[in-house]
């Protein structure tokens, strides 16, 4: 049972979607319990495979018994350790918090919705534990597909950004799988750790370095690195909450994971930073990214849609710190993937309850809710906070180290760009905050009759809502340990 | 220029995955019918298809399956033999291709049934008339 920890986080979560979904055939009211049971495991299998990982330093797991380079091999070390664990922990946590959403928005596809989630969640891990090539192009689409069908669900727009964003994400995953053909063509071999010792003769081939910018070019537009980014907003922002929240939080920060694997363990540092030198370039389209993704925020007028925009400039804080090419620069990405995924959740939850209580997510709607939601306001003052970068929340500790990992590589318009987003932040959030606990609540024209009624969110979402909140204090206590025991190793053996 | 010539002859079967993936990138970009787009997805994607599966032709090899069978102490010369694997590959590849047109049409047929046509340009002003 121990032994099989790696391959239980994936297969879990895959049995029980036909579970569910054939469940939903008999009982409606079955779905929710089994997806539940199903993350739970999975979520619980997660965190034992990360002490596993915390003795052993790497967990490695034949499929079938064959071994590597032939057959398929999951390779989990503190890196995919820890992001697996935060990536399942997070999917449980939202799963209950958003259960009230899925009964209020689509009740009759509950069904499908559990099943799908279930689904994505497997493309999510798979991707996170493989460490064959190719499996993870096939797991890319798993959990590319499941998004687009989960946004699909929405009402309005959703189809159509749906359609939009499966346009460009197919694109995004083809790009990928050719950078992995002319891996293949090179070097015979699928496997990470196989490609990356027969790679470095190979270093100057310049179909090794299309191999490279073909990836590269297939994870940005998935993880929509700024001039890339032009389907995140619209598919995020009108998905239904639950999936909003779900994929909001993970997708992204998953490929920022997929890219910083590629750079360490397979194409190796020397080759990203010192043959090519990638690394000015796109520290450069990064700040870019942060300054684009935070002008843009100012200009929306729905909170979901402003949150949408300050993903876009996470990404930007993430890939700055990858290409960095310093220890803290990493550091501070590898970070942030974590603390990111930890914030949006809570953003996107407390968005989900004030719509769940009032119907809409324009910012003139949010007057007064202070005074009629306090805990689910205040919980987003947290998260807000955590984006701004206040100390002790976890996003002032992973901003910390991208600062100084820009200021030890002499990159001051991306340590200006980053402090820039953080004052962009705190206006947008201020804004917010001024406008819900200023505001009047009464005294609102045009929606009159639908305010009546408002009232603090139900438990079921306010607990799991106070626990991301908690969270994000308590992983920033504790982000000295995170980063000594589990990703410093990993640097150093990389040779950062 | 004969240069070229031969360096393209050389290689046809790469110039060809070319032309089919920017046949498949133009029809998504500048097609207005969502299905056109569609179309133009699948070639593209058939293009990487036929790639992997050219990389994997050899010539005057043979299938990778042992004719005698165990016990005859026979030399087996990899050269005489296709590899199989970029071609097992891309079963893998075509199913993705398939569940990705799928999906596409189901949200092709939502977005019909609310707009009741799939001209994008006329779908994009109904949403601004909103």
């Amino acid at each position: 049972m121990t032994d099989h920890y790696p391959v239980l986080i994936v297969i879990i979560p895959l049995l029980f979607a036909f579970v569910v979904s054939g469940a939903a055939w008999v009982k409606k009211s079955l779905c929710f319990p089994l997806a539940l049971v199903a993350m739970g495991l999975s979520a619980w299998f997660a965190v034992c495979l990360l002490g596993q990982v915390a003795t052993t330093g790497l967990v490695e797991y034949r499929l079938g018994g064959w071994a590597t380079p032939w057959g398929i091999g999951y390779r989990v070390d503190y890196l995919n350790g820890l992001v697996v664990t935060v990536v399942t922990v997070l999917a449980f946590i939202n799963l209950i918090a958003t259960r009230k959403n899925v009964v209020d928005e689509a009740p009759e596809k509950a069904g499908a919705f559990y099943s799908l989630y279930l689904l994505f969640i497997v493309g999510l891990t798979g991707i996170l534990v493989t460490g064959d090539l190719f499996n993870l192009y096939v797991l890319l689409e798993v959990a590319s597909l499941t998004s687009y069908a989960l946004i699909g669900m929405g009402k309005g727009r959703a189809p159509m950004s749906a359609l939009n964003y499966l346009f460009v994400g197919t694109v995004g995953g083809c790009f990928y799988l050719l950078g992995v053909g002319y891996l293949y063509i090179m070097t015979g071999s699928l496997n990470m750790a196989d490609v990356a010792n027969l790679l470095p003769p190979l270093y100057h081939s310049s179909a090794i370095v299309m191999a490279f910018i073909f990836c590269m070019v297939g994870m940005g537009i998935k993880m929509a690195f700024f001039p890339l980014h032009m389907w995140l907003p619209n598919a995020y922002g009108f998905a239904p909450t639950a999936a909003g929240s779900l994929i909001a939080p993970l997708m992204t920060k998953v490929m920022v994971y997929v890219l910083i694997r590629l750079i360490l363990t397979v194409f190796s540092v020397d080759f990203a930073f010192v043959i090519l030198k990638m690394g000015d370039p796109m520290v450069w389209l990064s700040s870019l990214a942060i300054v684009a993704g935070a002008v843009f925020a100012l200009a929306q007028k729905n909170l979901k849609r402003m949150f949408c925009y300050i993903i876009v400039s996470e990404i930007g804080y993430m890939m700055g710190g990858a290409w960095l090419g310093n220890n803290t620069g990493m550091t501070g990405a590898i970070l942030h993937i974590f603390n990111d995924a930890i914030m949006t959740l809570c953003l996107f939850l407390c968005a989900g309850s004030i719509y769940y209580r009032v119907r809409g997510l324009e910012l003139d709607r949010l007057k007064g809710l202070f005074s009629k939601m306090p805990v689910t306001m205040a919980c987003l003052v947290a998260g807000a906070l955590s984006i701004i970068g206040v100390p002790p929340t976890c996003g002032f500790f992973s901003k910390w180290y991208l600062i100084s990992g820009g200021l030890e590589a002499g990159q001051y318009g991306f340590v200006a760009a980053l402090l820039f987003s953080s004052l962009v932040n705190v206006i947008l959030f201020f804004r917010v905050i001024e406008i819900s606990y200023y505001g009047d609540f009464e005294d609102h024209h045009g929606h009159g009759s639908s305010r009546e009624g408002v009232m603090e969110a139900p438990a079921s979402m306010l607990v799991p809502l106070l626990i991301v909140s908690a969270g994000l204090i308590v992983v920033g206590l504790y982000t000295g340990g995170i980063v000594n025991h589990l990703i410093n190793p990993i640097l150093l053996k990389q040779g950062f | 220029m004969s240069d070229l010539v031969v360096a393209i002859l050389g290689k046809y079967n790469y110039w060809l995955c070319v032309i089919l993936m920017m046949i498949g990138l133009y029809a998504m970009i500048a097609k207005n019918n969502l299905i056109k787009k569609l179309v133009g997805m699948n070639i593209f994607q058939t293009s990487i298809i036929l790639f992997y599966v050219s990389i994997g032709c050899k010539k005057g090899a043979t299938i990778p399956i042992l004719e005698h069978g165990a016990g005859h102490h026979v030399v087996v010369d990899p050269t005489h033999y296709i590899n199989p694997l970029p071609h097992v590959l891309m079963l893998t590849a075509i199913v993705v291709s398939v569940s990705t047109f799928g999906v596409a049409l189901a949200l092709a047929i939502k977005i019909y049934r609310k707009h009741k046509t799939l001209e994008e340009d006329e779908i994009l002003m109904q949403l601004r008339s909103e």
